[in-house]
């Protein structure tokens, strides 16, 4: 392995304490970073890993603390500090500029120059050279948001190394990309570790981190737990670290989804040969009361297309949705919500939360747009709904008055389930509720999703981690190619029984 | 204290008293009130009365900016209500009744409420930029006033028509009271009810909003058609005061200031969160500095540069990033000290 203990330390970080208003967000944390090493910081949402990364970055001011940098007490005022300093990240949620051409966003501030200015010519060669080093082959001068969000964070990694960076700082870089452009990225990034770039590397992926990292520092509640060599930490003693408490949890809830559901009464929803041009094939998919619909399929492969066109946020245009047996256009969210269906987005912060409002706004935003802006929502009422959803879903920190973009992304999507649990569906669409969160949060989930359809809600449930989809689901409707392969009893089916259905089924047809 | 200083209102309100306290020094008659006949009156009475316009189209101003768009045509909105009340009441064969009167404010209002409707559907259904969208109406609707007035600066003699600008009520203007009407009437219907809520919602994340099931069309054409509206009663103020209906010269510009009072209140051009409170401050921020102008007897080839520069002033000192600079110049903080002192103090044994 080349990360040695020898190998000299890049990065030092030590006691870094940082208060915010009444929270203790890191308290006396020792981090360091050596040469040549793929280092992973592993902690559930809100343990202080992406505060510990701004600390670092210079985009939170420390309060106690040093930073060490090649041997050298560091203080960054901004990001570009951190930047010139060789410290380069690149963000779970991309930070590029979407109106811009690919070649554009790679080499935005370093564009080659001639006399007459920037040199766009040479600047696409370049662009097309650092993504070539990345194995990725794109036309440089396309706008940057027709492209995929996996291309999108491929284009964000290779702008990251157009900055000569010596230590790489990657948050979730993952959490869009399928297997293949994972291999793909874990290629370059092992490259980058032999030429000596120190790698920071956060991901929710257990199997990702354990076949990357070399070394795994454990935050928890803003305390530092330890810092392991990767092959002497087991999986179960990593997982017990970071959230403090074994976790039997997920096999209970395993259990509770096997249980008998009665398909011979009116579904909740069925949808017959639903498509739209150019986006989806013509599909079928029935809810009934209770049950817990998984989708599976890669990204891209047309699941999420297809639960917007059951939630009419996109329009169909061929297909037919009963709703109780009763034929519906679904036309608009706002259609789907008064006959009681709820969809929560994969994409969190650009279709999910209001970012400047409250916990509390955010929350009663679906009850409130149901009832029209002139029957506003009483402070009691109010009080009561978010208080009772905080609780229930145990957001933190637990207060409804604070802005939801400074929440970690496990709490925001907990904001999110509760807004739509408080318009009181009788059946919720959850497109990847568990993505780049930590895995307490990802437990809880689950666990409310389970603990609901027991009571008779009915759920699709969509997520990249296929054992979350068998454990919860009943029924398994698999995608592939925009379309729709089959569908599987997840009773009679494992993780690696999916995958090859996935990858075989339908491809002769 | 420290609580007040945070608060998002102090510093509009600072640079509004310090106006107030600059003027009286530099003439101490600047505040003072005298009672006459019933009526009050003295320069802080003048600019409650005279901002009355500026008032209205701001509050206006501040919802279309909620939800992030911007509405550039008010200022011919005002022209094109002006032209319109005031053809009714030159076209009347009772001029002076108050009937006739009430009919051509009705009409003229009604007028410019139909504008914001169309500036609203423009945006919001036609989904058109609304930079765009509103631009059209600015550079038609003084033709439109234009023609309405058949080219002439129609002026009449109405005294209930000039009591709009000019009457009082109660001691105090009636204008004042038509500003002080608007203000709470919108302060009311936003906040008592959910729309300003549901307003800073699509301002702030249009697409999440949709997907919650917020009807956000509805949403921001209202916003368009409570700016139209109310720049159409802008236009009665404003033409009843000079008692002609000039379609050139009625609220120029006034996009343009009501936009700055609107930012001088802390709301952001980039939508979402407002306040009615801080946009009220930024009008009287305006209107302060414009009888100041006149007050200090400034020259007119002066004044715009004048102005100009009391605003980058009143702008600075409401700047969040200078307020972090003056205070790394001036506090000490031992708690969380500067970088450059830290690097300094740890590094140097």
């Amino acid at each position: 392995m080349p990360a040695e203990t020898e190998n000299p330390r890049v990065v030092e970080m030590r006691g870094i304490t940082i208060r915010f208003p009444g929270v203790l967000a890191l308290d006396a944390v020792d981090f360091s970073l050596r040469r040549g090493e793929v280092h992973a910081l592993m902690g559930e949402n809100g343990a202080g890993k992406s505060t510990l990364i701004k600390a670092l970055t210079g985009v939170y001011r420390i309060d106690q603390g040093t930073i060490g940098v090649a041997g050298e007490e560091r203080v960054f005022g901004s990001a570009a500090d951190a930047q010139a300093a060789g410290i380069s990240t690149v963000y779970q949620e991309i930070n590029l500029c979407p109106n811009l051409s690919v070649g554009e966003n790679v080499m935005l501030g370093h564009e080659p120059r001639s006399v007459r200015g920037i040199d766009w010519r040479a600047t696409h060669r370049e662009a097309t050279r650092h993504l070539a080093a990345l194995g990725v082959h794109l036309d440089v001068h396309s706008q940057l948001s027709s492209h995929s969000i996996a291309v999108q964070q491929l284009v964000a990694i290779s702008r990251a190394m157009v900055l000569d960076a010596r230590v790489l700082i990657l948050d979730e870089p993952t959490s869009s990309l399928d297997r293949e452009e994972v291999e793909r990225l874990f290629t370059v990034i092992r490259g980058l570790r032999d030429q000596g770039v120190a790698i920071l590397f956060v991901s929710h992926f257990l199997d990702q981190v354990y076949e990357i990292a070399d070394r795994i520092t454990v935050l928890r509640n803003g305390q530092l737990v330890g810092e392991y060599a990767a092959e002497a930490l087991s999986r179960g003693d990593l997982v017990s670290k970071m959230i403090g408490r074994e976790l039997n949890e997920l096999e209970a809830i395993s259990a509770r989804s096997e249980r008998p559901i009665d398909r011979t009464a009116t579904p909740v929803l069925r949808a017959s040969g639903i498509g739209r041009k150019g986006v989806l094939e013509a599909a079928d998919i029935d809810v009934h009361e209770g049950e817990v619909v998984g989708v599976a399929g890669l990204l891209g492969s047309g699941r999420t297309e297809l639960v917007r066109l059951l939630y009419g946020a996109d329009r169909a245009d061929t297909g037919t949705i009963e709703v109780h047996g009763e034929p519906t256009r679904m036309s608009s969210p706002r259609h789907a919500m008064e006959r009681r269906i709820a969809f929560s987005s994969e994409n969190r912060r650009a279709e999910g939360i209001i970012a400047d409002l409250t916990v509390a706004e955010n929350i009663v935003l679906g009850i409130q747009a149901r009832r029209g802006w002139l029957h506003r929502i009483g402070r009691a009422e109010q009080e009561s709904v978010v208080g009772d959803y905080i609780r229930a879903l145990d957001v933190r920190p637990a207060d409804p008055n604070r802005i939801v973009g400074d929440l970690s992304g496990g709490n925001q999507q907990k904001v999110l389930l509760a807004r739509w649990l408080a318009t009181a569906p009788e059946l919720i669409i959850l497109d990847e509720p568990t993505r780049g969160i930590d895995v307490g949060a990802k437990a809880d989930i689950q666990r409310k999703v389970a603990e609901l359809a027991e009571k008779g809600l009915s759920v699709i449930f969509i997520s990249s981690e296929l054992e979350e989809v068998l454990r919860l689901a009943q029924r398994v409707v698999v995608m592939r190619d925009r379309r729709q392969i089959g569908e599987l009893d997840s009773s009679k089916v494992d993780v690696d029984g999916v995958i090859d259905y996935m990858a075989t089924e339908g491809s002769v047809a | 204290m420290n609580k007040v200083v945070r608060h998002r209102l102090f510093w509009p309100a600072f640079a509004l008293v310090s106006l107030i306290v600059i003027n009286t020094i530099a003439r101490p008659r600047f505040i003072e009130i005298t009672l006459r006949d019933g009526e009050l009156y003295g320069a802080l009475i003048d600019i409650l009365r005279n901002s009355a316009p500026l008032m209205l189209v701001s509050l206006g101003m501040t919802l279309v900016i909620a939800t992030r768009g911007i509405d550039l045509s008010v200022g011919a909105v005002m022209a094109v209500s002006g032209a319109v009340a005031l053809t009714i009441i030159d076209g009347s064969s009772h001029p002076r009744a108050v009937s006739t009167v009430v009919v051509a404010i009705a009409a003229g209002v009604g007028v410019a409420l139909l504008l914001g409707v169309w500036n609203g559907f423009l945006v919001a259904v036609l989904k058109i930029q609304p930079i765009i969208a509103t631009l059209v109406l600015m550079l038609a609707g003084r033709g439109v006033a234009l023609l309405i007035t058949d080219g002439f600066i129609t002026t009449v003699t109405s005294p209930p028509y000039k009591y709009v600008a000019s009457g009082y009520l109660i001691w105090l203007p009636f204008a004042f009271f038509i500003s002080v009407a608007a203000v709470a009437a919108i302060g009311l219907v936003e906040r008592r009810t959910a729309l300003g809520m549901l307003t800073e919602a699509v301002g702030i994340n249009p697409e999440a909003s949709r997907l919650a099931g917020v009807r956000s069309t509805g949403i921001i054409l209202s916003a368009y058609v409570v700016s139209g509206t109310l720049a159409g009663i802008a236009g009665i103020i404003y033409s009843s005061n000079i008692m002609a209906a000039d379609a050139n010269a009625a609220g120029e510009l006034i996009e343009l200031y009501a936009i700055l009072a609107v930012v001088l209140g802390g709301t952001s051009l980039m939508g979402g969160k407002f306040s009615i409170a801080g946009t009220v401050i930024g009008v009287l921020i305006i209107q302060t500095l414009q009888s100041t102008i006149l007050f200090l007897g400034v020259s007119s080839a002066e004044s715009p540069v004048f102005f100009a520069i009391v605003v980058v002033i009143v702008v600075l000192i409401q700047s969040p990033r200078l307020h972090h600079l003056a205070g790394l110049l001036t506090r000490k903080r031992p708690a969380r000290p500067t970088p450059e002192l830290r690097t300094e103090a740890e590094v140097a044994p």
